[in-house]
This record gives structure tokens, sequence and C-alpha cells, in this order.
């Protein structure tokens, strides 16, 4: 009983963390019910986090850039553009992966760089000088695909990085090996990890959970963690989509709470004056920041290039709002300073569940739209009341 | 003997914590004009919003009587309807808008429902030949300056058929030719039978201008002087604004030795490009080791400008002068540059610009210094919380513990916290901008402890106070600021409350 009521403490007091965690278990659950467990399946899980993965990169990025107080625009088209020079790259230059994929990033961080010469150095604000980055880079990929129209990517490298599958090693049991091993040493690093933490504040006397309460979080989240693995196992494995954005994840999370930018980056947030007055140089974070943005909408450029084996002339459309509403769903405040990149990927996956969901369930795509905005507006009046009961 | 047209009885208002008015009594006569003085925090303002109903009818206690009728006004509409207008230091004009617009927004001149603009640009001509001011009714505000911007917002007024004109600081940034300009208008209204309250620091204009004087001390009224029974004038006032018991506390200090001159400016102005006026004018100060100078002044005297031009001037004054540190000429491009020099800045306003409040305390403390709980870019996280609990301990800071939100605290702990932060960055320089404001006596005491312990250990405080005995009971020498000028520079221990009030009212 005793440990009940302390679970039921914690998710009051923690309502925020845990919030879209929640949110997100029950449309699954919801969704495996309704359709008579098609949703949950290795193949269809497998997929929708491919489908995912090209805007879950960018909803880390926006992240930051709103913990700022900005918005980025354009970075729907600079995904579609970059994805375009990309593809000219390798098939009307021939350029090695290995060479066109550093161009690429480094690209977007040029653009991201502008951008943010905009907005810190001129004093732009973000909305419109990003608004115009995003009318620029649609006639620049109209521009570059306008001799060839759509150009197909023969490249299996490259096209792997949207639609293929970590090697398997060896099948046990019909299941992918090596994923399971990445998820076993993920479920090992992770309570490694949740233990030290844990003996760390022990040692400087910080309240903690009871050990109960610890153990019980900790199986759970292993049991997620393995539970995943096995279903995506059960599959191809883990994609290589899904192993970028875990990739992208990780470096993010360990900037954003590891180091002295990450730590300027909220500061900035938090009180942009009281950040200047405290040494931190706000425009050198904003130049840092939106050019991140940029370079992950590179990344994102790529991935859906190579997922959909070429570039198109409408690539990118939306993405920036997909974005947006992704990393809304995952907790980011628009008053900011306030938001996790691990946040952003959970609203991801949320959006795209909604998504892949109603499809299996053949909702008409007018409903779809408008339960998604439902499920927006709702993330953002949760934000909103939960901060009011915060003071 | 003429009849009273405001009569304020026993008005009490009560902020959480404070007793921002109490009982305050303030009587004023048809036709005169009447000066409203007080230090900083006398309730001067306080009174001046429940008078216009900013502060609603039942948040405070005690009566308006407006011609002999008790009123209750609910809102500024309501206070405006029965004739009375404030205006406030910062004008509420619209830049970009023409002169007449601005002089009957909110008061259109309608027919049918529809703005008669042409009127209205008739009408308005004949407010601005009220107010003596001779420009275009078509010209954009932005385009006046100050002086006549003051102007239009009292055409705006009288426009509104104003009985009771308020003016808060008019002169505060005015230069003299307009400061005289308006006080001349003040009387031609007077002739005109317009009623007007004036609050000021000024004191010589209050001795020029007014028929009588009420002077407000810690949200008590102190007395009305009447001018025409000879009793005001500058020394009298000062003595009935300052003659506070000094009932404050303070730490009792070791004997001082102060070393060589640490910070010196010499002929140092700021100018605001925005506002468009020096903020600091040829300001010459100098600190030595292990001295706390004081910064007295009152509010717009320059004294926080005059901190943060010399703080890597995070506003970007154009700044003339040399800044000397430890005798070398230094030239801050940015705050950091200041605090790797060792400058440390607590601001005044500790939610607006001094903290984080949505983070907690350790991020808080160690915000100024990332550098120092980190190596190569990476954070320490143990090392920050050893930082973080170390100053938890040593100066106070009550909290359940140091992952709670800054937020979250009480006044005196953020202060604390703000401090803190400070403190972490190792400076040798410690700017404090009212270090005490809204914090209890408790943790002012605290506060001024921190204060001793740090000089003793050779570093060099500025304090810039309001508060006159916070002034007095910790300074070693003390500067006084007026219109962004020093105006003088004081012993503490031949200084009293009168002299330095005299300094600051020039």
């Amino acid at each position: 009983m005793k440990l009940v009521n302390e679970a039921k403490m914690l998710i009051k007091e923690n309502i925020r963390d845990y919030g879209m965690f929640i949110a997100l278990f029950f449309i699954m659950i919801v969704f495996n019910l309704l359709t008579d467990g098609m949703f949950m399946s290795s193949r269809n899980i497998s997929n929708m986090l491919d489908s995912a993965g090209y805007i879950a990169v960018l909803a880390v990025g926006m992240t930051l850039v709103i913990v700022i107080r900005h918005i980025d625009l354009s970075v729907g088209y600079i995904a579609g553009f970059l994805g375009a020079v990309s593809a000219i790259l390798l098939m009307q230059y021939e350029l090695s992966v290995f060479i066109v994929i550093p161009i690429i990033l480094l690209l977007g961080i040029l653009i991201g760089f502008f951008n943010g010469f905009l907005i810190a150095q001129l004093g732009i604000p973000a909305f419109v000088a990003t608004l115009a980055g995003m009318l620029v880079f649609r006639g620049a990929l109209l521009q570059v695909t306008a001799g060839t129209g759509t150009i197909i990517v023969q490249n299996d490298f490259f096209n792997a990085i949207g639609n293929g599958f970590i090697p398997s090693l060896a099948k046990i049991n019909d299941l992918h090996l090596l994923t399971l091993l990445i998820g076993f040493v993920t479920i090992l690093f992770f309570s490694y990890g949740e233990i030290k933490t844990r003996s760390d504040k022990k040692k400087y006397n910080f309240d903690v959970v009871s050990t109960g309460i610890f153990l019980l979080k900790m199986v759970f989240l292993s049991l997620i963690i393995g539970y995943i693995t096995i279903i995506l196992a059960g599959y191809n494995g883990f994609s290589w989509t899904v192993i970028i954005v875990l990739l992208v994840t990780m470096i993010y999370h360990f900037i954003t709470s590891k180091t002295v930018l990450g730590r300027q980056i909220y500061a900035v947030g938090s009180n942009p004056e009281a950040a200047h007055l405290s040494g931190i140089n706000v425009k050198k974070v904003t130049f840092m920041v939106m050019g991140s943005m940029s370079m992950l909408a590179a990344l994102s450029g790529i991935m859906y290039t190579s997922r959909l084996q070429s570039a198109t002339t409408t690539a990118g459309m939306l993405f920036e709002l997909d974005a947006i509403a992704a990393a809304y769903v995952g907790g980011v405040s628009s008053a900011g300073g306030v938001g996790k990149v691990t946040g952003a990927i959970i609203g991801a996956i949320v959006m795209a569940s909604l998504t892949n969901g109603m499809n299996l369930m053949g909702v008409g795509i007018s409903y779809q739209y408008m339960i998604r905005g439902g499920v927006l507006a709702g993330a953002v009046i949760f934000d909103v009341m939960t901060r009011k009961r915060g003071k | 003997m003429a009849e009273n047209i405001l009569e304020m009885h026993n008005i009490t208002k009560e902020f959480p914590g404070v007793k921002a008015l109490d009982n305050v009594t303030f009587q004023v006569e048809k036709g005169e004009i009447h000066c409203l003085v007080g230090e900083n925090g006398a309730g001067k303002s306080t009174l001046m919003k429940v008078l216009s109903g900013v502060y609603p009818y039942g948040e405070y206690e005690g009566d308006i009587v407006l011609d002999g009728k008790v009123q209750q006004f609910n809102t500024i509409n309501d206070s405006e309807r029965a004739g009375i207008a404030i205006i406030y230091q910062e004008l509420a004009l619209f830049p970009d808008l023409p002169v007449y617009e601005n002089i009957y927004i909110g008061n259109e001149v309608k027919t049918g429902g529809i703005i008669n603009w042409n009127q209205t640009i008739i009408k308005s001509k004949e407010m601005l030949k009220k107010v003596n001011l001779k420009v275009k009714p078509e010209t954009l505000i932005k385009d006046l300056g100050v002086g006549k911007q003051q102007l239009i917002e009292i055409a705006k007024a009288l426009s509104k058929d104003v009985q009771l004109l308020i003016l808060d600081e008019p002169t505060a940034a005015l230069n003299e030719d307009d400061s005289a300009n308006l006080l001349e208008l003040i009387k031609a209204l007077k002739n005109q039978g317009i009623t007007c309250i004036m609050i000021t620091h000024k004191l010589k204009e209050v001795v020029t201008i007014s028929d009588k004087v009420t002077v407000l001390r810690d949200g008590q009224t102190i007395c009305t002087l009447d001018a025409s029974k000879g009793e005001v004038n500058e020394r009298t006032i000062i003595k009935h604004m300052v003659g506070r018991e000094l009932s404050d506390i303070f730490p009792k200090r070791p004997e001082n030795h102060f070393g060589e001159t640490i910070l010196e400016l010499k002929d140092w102005s700021a100018y605001d490009q925005q506002l468009g006026r020096f903020v600091v004018k040829k300001a010459d100060i100098n600190l030595k080791k292990g001295e706390i100078i004081g910064l007295a002044g009152l509010m717009g005297s320059g004294r926080t400008e005059l901190a943060l031009s010399m703080f890597g001037n995070p506003r970007s004054y154009k700044l003339k002068g040399t800044l000397l540190l430890n005798n070398e000429e230094k030239n801050f491009r940015h705050t950091s540059d200041a605090i790797k020099e060792g400058i440390a800045y607590v601001t005044e306003d500790r939610k607006g610009n001094g903290l984080f409040l949505t983070q907690n305390i350790t991020n808080n403390i160690t915000a100024a210094n990332l550098k120092g709980v980190s190596s190569k870019g990476i954070l320490n996280s143990n090392e920050e919380v050893t930082v973080a609990e170390s100053y938890k301990n040593s100066i106070h800071i009550k909290s359940s513990s140091i992952d709670q939100l800054v937020g979250k605290l009480s006044g005196g702990n953020q202060q604390k916290v703000s401090i803190s932060k400070w403190l972490f960055s190792s400076p040798d320089i410690l700017i404090l901008d009212e270090p005490t404001r809204g914090i209890d006596v408790g943790a002012k005491f605290e506060i001024y402890t921190v204060m001793n312990e740090l000089i003793s250990r050779g570093m060099s405080i500025i304090m810039i106070s309001s508060e006159l005995g916070e002034i007095l009971g910790m300074s070693d020498r003390i500067y006084v600021m007026a219109e962004g000028e020093i105006k003088g520079e004081v012993k503490a221990q031949e200084a009293n409350q009168e002299s330095i009030m005299e300094l600051a009212t020039q």
C-alpha cells in the first residue's frame, strides 16, 4: 500500500516528465485493442519507427530552438533542398557516399549559421527570418530539380539509411541476434546509469525514492526496452534509421544535460537578460542552436531522400510543422527554458503512432488531421495547466 | 477658505507581507499645486494608484472623497470619468501614431459610431494650443523629444476635461529648458482652474512651484506644509523625509585597512542611444581594496546605469572616459570580459534579470562560472553539487534541497542564491544593486554579515541602495548621484541622512 501511495505521489509531482510516456502507453494499448493486435506487430512497429525517423531528428533540433524562444520554419525545405543536392552529387557527379554526407551536413550547418546571423546579429524575428528561408529553399529545391524532375537514387549504401537494417550476425529462434545484443547492452547501460545516479545522490544525502519504487521503475523501463527490442528482433531487427535516431538522441541528450553549452542553452531560454549578465554569450548560443537545427535538417533530408530512394520536387513540405508539433507534444514550453530532447523523440513517436494507428483502422484523412490537431492542442493545454499549478 | 477637491481618508493598502500605505490622509484644495514627496518606497506611487483606480475599490481600506462625494473606482476608466488623469514617468504614448490620434485615443471623436478624423485634427489643434506646443497634429510621436511628448500627454488629459491632474516625476527625464517650460505650463493650468498633484524628487522645483507639500515616509503621512505660511523650504522638507529612526541593526565590523586603489573611473559618461540622453555624466569614482562604497541616490539617478556601464556594458551605451582596473586601462566588450577580470554584478531585479527561475539552485549558482565546474566543456555534476551545497550551508539558503527551483524560494533566499552565484565567480569587486530590497530583517542582517566577511578577505564592494540607513551603516565612503552625475562624495562617519538627501535632491 505504501508503495502505491509513493508511486502516486511520484507521478503527481513529475506529471510533466511522465505525462507523455503515459500518453504514449495509452495510445499504443488503445490502438492495439482496436486493431486486434495488428498495431503492436513487429512489422508495423518497425515501419512506424522508420516513418517517424526524419521528423524525430528535426524535432530534437526544434526543441532546442524553441527552448531559446525562437522558431525555425525553414527546416522542411532545407531538408528537401539538401536531399536533392545529395541525390545530384551522388548520381550526376558520382561522388562517394562518404564524401556526400559530410558535405551535406556541412552545408546544413552553414545555412543554420546564416539563419543565426539574421536572428542574433541583425535582430530579425526568427519567425520572419526563417519564413524567408522557407520560401528561398522551396525555390532552390524547384530550381535544382527543374531539369530532371524527380531524381532516382541508385546507390545501395545511401538507400540503406532509410530502408536497410543492421546485419543480424545470426538468428536465434528466428530472432535477430545483433538487435537482441544491442537491446541487452542498452538495458545494462541504463540500469548501471540509474544505480550510479542513485548512489551518488545518496552520497550527498539527497532524497531518493524508496528501494521498492526504484526497483519497480527499473524493471518497468527494462521491460519496455526489452519488449521493443524483441518486437523489432522478430522482424528485421533495428533499422539504420532507428540507430541514427538513437545516436542523435544520445548525443543531444549528452550535450544538453552534461555540457557547458547545454547549460548555456537552457540559461538563455530561461532568461536571456540574466544569461547575458552572467557572462553567457547569447549570440553565440543562438548561432550554435540554429546551426545544429539546420544540420539536423540536412540529416533529415538525407534520411527522407534515402527512404524514397529519390529526390522529389515537393520533398520537405510541412516537415517543419510536424517537427514543431512533435516538439510541443514532447513537452517543450513556449515560454522558453524548458523541454528535453528525449521528450521530442517521444512526441514524434506519439504523432507517428496516431497516423499509423488511424491508417490501420481506416480512419479518413480528414478526421486524422482533426484528431492530430486536437492532440497537439491538448498537449499545449496540459503544459500550460501544469505550469500554472506549479506556481 | 477654498474647498477641498480631494480628500483621501485613512487609506491603508497592504501587499503580501508589506503595509505599503498605513492610514494615509491626503487633502488637496481646489486649484492648487500640491507636491507629494518622499523617499523611494515611501508610498507615493501606491497612493496615486489607489486614487486612479489601478487598485480597485475593495483592495484598500479608507475613503476617497472627490468634490464631496465618496468614490468607488473599479478601473482607471472610472477615475477618468470623474475627472482624474494620471501621467506616469513612462509615457503611455504610441510612438508610431500621429499626435492627434494619440491625444484622442480611447476617447475618439465620433459621429454615429465612426471616427471623424477631420474633427479630431481640428480639436487636437485646440488642445495643442492649450499646452503651448507648436507642432503639427500629423507629426508622429517618435519624432518628438521627451519634453514635447510630456506635453502631448497633458494635452490628452485636457481633452478629457480633467479636473485633477496627477504628474509622476514629470521632469525626471527632461533637460532644464523643458523642465522650466513644463512648470510654467502647470502654473498656467492652475490659473485655468485645474488642480495638480505632482510627485517629484527635485526639491528646488517643489519650492518654486507648490502651494502645499505633503511628505510621506514609510507609508505614512508625516505632514502637510503650506507655502503661504512660509513652511515650504528644502531644509524642512528633507528633515521630514528622512526623519526616520535608524532601526536596522548592522553587524559590527573589524577595523578596516584599505589597500591599493583597485578600480577607478575617470570622466566616465554613458549615452543611452534608445533614450537619446546621457544616463551617466562625467563620473569620477574610485574604490580601494577591502572597501565598501555606497552609491546613494533616488530612483532614476543613474546608479544602475553606472554599474552596468562598467560591467561589460550589456545595454550597449556609448561610453566615454577611462576605466582603470589595478591601474590598467580596460575596455570590456562583453559581460564575460568583466567577469574574467574579477567584477561581479548582483542585479537589482532578481526575478527580471538576475535569476533563472525555471532552474534549480545548483544551476543558478554555477551559471556565471561554468568553467569552474567543468573540464573541456563537460560538466562535472558531482563538483556542481559540492559547490551548491557549500554555498547553501555557508550563506544559509533555506530550501528543501539544492534541487529546488529558484522560482519557488522566498525573496531573501533568492537574493542569497543570486549572491552565491557571483561569489562562485570569485570576484575582486562585487557590485550589489539594492541587495536587501524586499527581504525581511533577518535575511538583511545575514547579507550584511556576508558583506563584512567578504571585505575582510580583501574583496571590494560597491553597494547601490535607496535605503539611507543601509548606506550609512555599511559603507566606508558614499557617493551620491542625481541625474546621472556624482553630486558629492562623503565619508560615512561624517554623513547623515539629511546631508545625503540634500545632495540627492539637487
